[in-house]
């Protein structure tokens, strides 16, 4: 099971024990690395022996993954990585289950199953490397590239508009939702142990910088200099506070509306500010809007973490249940229960 | 007469034998029951399907239902048919022309009588014949008054208002009371056929266990039925046709070829001592298969309804990837959308059932109405170079047998498996004499477990790479969709390795024809014609062959069960004869396949018609091709 576990008989591991021989194939400086890494770097902390990880990939850069990855592995096809993933889990719920994925693979081609696996709450982790841009096929937006941006199959910029992973996810029932920034190792790294330890589908979106084909995608909200005033930690029971100084606050105006407030300027003090719970879902909501509203932060964190059983718990009981301790013959099924005698 | 021993209520029981009709002893009859989409007819057909099996006589069936599931009222479109051919002798098939049509509407009738024989028999509910029926069906007059029926012998009835008034004190209401006139009909003819309606008494009580008005109300319509015939003494004679004594002895049961594909899965995985994982999404006519897997929890089978066809397969191949027997059931617009993922389980070397219940096409095409025209898609239907074996069975018990064939060659050779079905046996029923798992061909698994030397693409004897379950400690690797380099399985883009590898994928599959029963020739091993057919229209051909023979003439018959490969002595059967003739539900695919396998000309009889092939049609092209000079 991918929850964290204690066992001793585990044995110990460090970042390289998950590292396979294979040259990894990534464009140099391409935010993917971090990723590998933090992977690689949180394995070892979760107590999950090595031979019952699997990584599953559909196409795209992010689904190189699984090659570099020193446990079971398989790169399947464009867009299908989850449903694949879904069917080594329900076939073997002792194994712990990974899929990475990009923009393209999980949102536009495999859209669909995205949906479903997290309405099912199979206990898959899925890691999203969301770049805005097709990588892989050299440059064409994706489906969450931004409203006008200009690719190469949209030389005067795209007419579509894009899809906000993490809303989506929270529309499609997900129960353990969260985002984090390649840049950030260490608060990445948290998110990893999260969602490894989350019971049911996890969703990780990781703002991925494409050093090639979309570089620079998100870097108000990485560079030293704007990242404070740009991005708002969530922390479960925190108040959502963020800025230079810890000086802003979100506070909730006429109903729903999130506003900024200064709690520098004596109006508002941090008593008025909302306190972040992970287990609301009408929470996770609003705060998945941010990135789409100007004058408001960007979330990285838990948006949500609630518990319902997995997919897979559900169908093993229906099974021990509809078997009931007795033995079962399959002559008999075969013989049905109408037969006669020649 | 000894299969009426009993009904179900002592005072049913005196009166069985009475009336004075005469019983005339017949051994071959087809019965097709006809009405609206709502009218009950699959299940009228299904039960009176049932008892006559199990009284012991040979059995086919053919459903025939409209893609809507209620057309509107009356409708020709609306038209729900369900064909019963029972017999002393061998049936091969659901029956060509019928003896008898129950005809519940005006429609029914117009949409079946072309298929009557003359002097068949109609019974019509004469209560359903009234103008506004006649008018929906096209009637301009009512046929059961005029003199157009002449060549038949009909029986106008008052099915519904006799039904009306045998339940009339039950304090039902009107349109309860009303449905159950399928079961006064099927009284009737369990009658006329001298069957005792215990069967179906039986299946009612079980049925509606919780309501026991509905128990009350179908029994009694069933039995008034039954009653109906015997004390109207309107028919002229009754029938009795002595049980089969061709059928080998042992213990039989009834079963559709949808049924027979789920229990050849649940078999398969129990002798490979396998959990069955099964991906699917509903498609007609291929979702029984799914309902009947879902049912067998307690056999530990996991069912996966899929959000579509391509999540079907891939949780699928995830489950084999995983250690599980793996299967996905699906028609032709599904077996479309899986393409991509066969071609990833065939270069991930993992094995997979996949079954296409075949349906008319081109796309959405003919949902409910039967086809073989997916052969040539199976065979080749995929990006770059995919060997698949292919399998078809020839019969609604042979979906058992070919499906777990499937399975067997799947785990032994660690590739994907088509097996082709099609609506026409998927739906249709015959006696199936049962089969114990101790009689089934063995299927050995074994998962690889030690670490030393292992590569992902090391090939044992049979060219299959070993199957390692994720789990296995020390033996963590990769697989994909990306070329692999010969027996370490890293992904490699070198032409060489490619060529190496595309000829072992095809040799493996190739390998399968030492492996597969050979073709055998009914009839003499060489002369001037043969006939080949493969899947469904087995039964169709061997009457066909039957009656031509039985007029003096020489014809030879072979039955192709495995497509692909064929069986290796196919080329060497089939040149000993002058003529080859394929007849076939596509217009000429596995005519194709012998020409460019063997260079071979073959004659193509054809038919598209939504319908399987009938012998007749057979028998006067095998008498054409005969007295056809070269």
């Amino acid at each position: 099971m991918s929850e964290i576990n204690t066992n001793i008989n585990i044995p110990v591991y460090t970042a390289k024990d998950f590292a396979s021989d294979q040259y990894i194939r990534w464009c140099p400086g391409c935010g993917d690395f971090s990723i590998l890494a933090q992977v690689q770097r949180s394995l070892p902390n979760l107590g999950i022996k090595k031979e019952n990880l699997v990584f599953i990939a559909g196409i795209g850069c992010s689904s190189r993954f699984p090659y570099y990855m020193d446990t079971y592995g398989y790169h399947t096809i464009h867009g299908r990585a989850l449903a694949i993933a879904s069917g080594v889990k329900i076939a073997n719920p002792n194994l712990s289950v990974w899929v990475s994925t990009g923009d393209g693979d999980c949102l536009s081609i495999g859209g669909n199953h995205f949906i479903h696996t997290l309405r099912r709450n199979v206990d898959i982790n899925i890691l999203l490397f969301n770049n805005r841009i097709y990588g892989l096929t050299k440059g064409q937006y994706s489906p969450t590239s931004d409203h006008g941006q200009i690719t190469k199959s949209s030389p005067l910029g795209t007419i579509e508009y894009p899809v906000n992973p993490v809303s989506l996810a929270l529309g499609a029932g997900g129960t353990f939702i969260a985002r984090a920034m390649d840049r950030d190792q260490k608060h990445t790294q948290e998110m990893i142990m999260r969602s490894a330890g989350h019971k049911g589908t996890s969703f990780l979106e990781v703002f991925q910088n494409c050093v090639i084909f979309n570089d620079g995608a998100y870097l108000q909200y990485t560079e030293k200099e704007t990242r404070d005033d740009n991005v708002i930690y969530l922390e479960h029971g925190k108040p959502l506070i963020f800025g230079k100084n810890k000086n802003k606050g979100i506070k909730l105006q006429d109903g729903l509306k999130p506003i900024v407030v200064d709690l520098s300027d004596g109006k508002s003090s941090v008593n008025d500010v909302l306190i972040h719970d992970e287990t609301s879902r009408e929470l996770a909501f609003i705060l998945s809007e941010f990135g789409e509203t100007p004058g408001l932060p960007m979330p990285v964190g838990v948006f949500l973490a609630r518990k319902r059983n997995t997919y897979e718990f559900d169908m093993e009981e229906q099974i021990k249940t509809a078997i009931g301790g007795k033995p079962v013959s399959v002559d008999e099924l075969l013989a049905g229960n109408s037969t006669w005698e020649i | 007469m000894e299969e009426e021993k009993s009904f179900k209520d002592t005072d049913v029981k005196e009166n069985v034998n009475g009336g004075s009709t005469p019983i005339v002893p017949i051994d071959d009859v087809t019965i097709r029951f006809a009405g609206d989409s709502g009218d009950g007819m699959q299940l009228t057909g299904a039960q009176f399907s049932d008892t006559v099996a199990a009284s012991g006589l040979d059995v086919g069936t053919l459903p025939d239902y409209p893609a809507e599931i209620r057309a509107p009222l009356g409708t020709l479109h609306g038209v729900s048919g369900y064909q019963i051919h029972f017999s002393t002798h061998e049936v091969h098939t659901p029956g060509d022309s019928i003896d008898v049509l129950v005809a519940m509407n005006p429609a029914a009738l117009k949409v079946n009588i072309k298929d009557l024989r003359k002097r068949g028999i109609i019974i019509a509910n004469a209560d359903a014949f009234d103008k506004k029926n006649l008018e929906l069906a096209n009637y301009e007059t009512n046929p059961l008054e005029d003199d157009s029926l002449q060549n038949y012998e009909v029986y106008a009835i008052p099915i519904t208002k006799t039904t009306i008034s045998a339940l009339k004190d039950l304090n039902l209401s009107m349109k309860v009371v009303v449905k159950c006139k399928n079961f006064f009909a099927l009284g009737v003819v369990y009658w006329l056929y001298n069957k005792a309606p215990d069967n179906t008494l039986n299946w009612i009580h079980d049925k509606f266990q919780k309501s026991p008005d509905l128990i009350e109300a179908n029994s009694r319509a069933l039995k008034a039925g039954y009653y109906y015939g015997e004390t109207t003494e309107i028919f002229t004679n009754r029938f009795d046709i002595k049980p089969s004594t061709i059928l080998p002895k042992g213990l039989y049961r009834n079963i559709n070829g949808n049924d027979a594909v789920a229990l050849g899965l649940v078999a398969a995985a129990a002798n490979s001592g396998l959990q069955l994982f099964l991906g699917s999404y509903p498609i007609t006519p291929a979702s029984e298969i799914l309902h009947a897997l879902s049912k067998y929890k307690k056999y530990g089978v996991k069912t996966f309804q899929a959000e579509d066809e391509i999540a079907g397969i891939s949780t699928a191949i995830g489950a084999s990837f995983a250690g599980c027997l793996s299967a996905t059931s699906t028609s032709g617009p599904g077996m479309s959308l899986k393409t991509e993922a066969i071609g990833l389980a065939v270069i991930s070397e993992l094995p997979l059932v996949i079954v296409n219940v075949q349906r008319g096409g081109p796309s959405t095409g003919l949902p409910t109405k039967t086809e073989q025209a997916d052969l040539l898609q199976a065979i080749y239907g995929r990006n770059g170079e995919c060997p698949v074996p292919v399998l078809a069975a020839t019969s609604p018990s042979d979906c058992f047998t070919m499906t777990y064939e499937a399975a067997r060659i799947a785990i032994k050779y660690m590739t994907p498996v088509i097996v082709l079905t099609d609506g026409y046996i998927a739906n249709g029923s015959e006696p199936w004499k049962i089969q114990k798992l101790a009689d089934l061909p063995k299927i050995n698994v074994t998962f690889r477990t030690n670490p030393e030397g292992f590569y992902p693409y090391l090939r044992d004897e049979f060219l299959a790479r070993p199957w390692v379950k994720p789990g296995t400690k020390g033996l963590e690797h990769r697989i994909g969709g990306l070329e692999k380099q010969n027996i370490t399985g890293n992904v490699s883009y070198d032409p060489e390795n490619h060529q190496i590898m595309t000829k072992i994928r095809a040799k493996k599959i190739k390998n399968i024809e030492m492996d597969i029963p050979e073709l055998q020739v009914d009839g003499d091993p060489s002369g001037e014609l043969i006939v080949l057919g493969w899947g469904s229209t087995c039964g169709a051909i061997a009457d066909a062959v039957e009656n031509v023979r039985a007029k003096g003439r020489k014809v030879s018959f072979a039955h192709l069960k495995y497509l692909f490969p064929f069986p290796k002595n196919t080329g060497n059967v089939l040149k000993k004869f002058n003529k080859i003739l394929i007849p076939e539900g596509n217009t000429g695919q596995l005519s194709k396949l012998i020409k460019s396998e063997y260079l071979l000309d073959t004659i193509i009889y054809s038919k598209v018609k939504g319908a399987p092939l009938k012998s007749p049609e057979i028998e006067s092209k095998i008498e054409e091709t005969l007295l056809k000079n070269n």
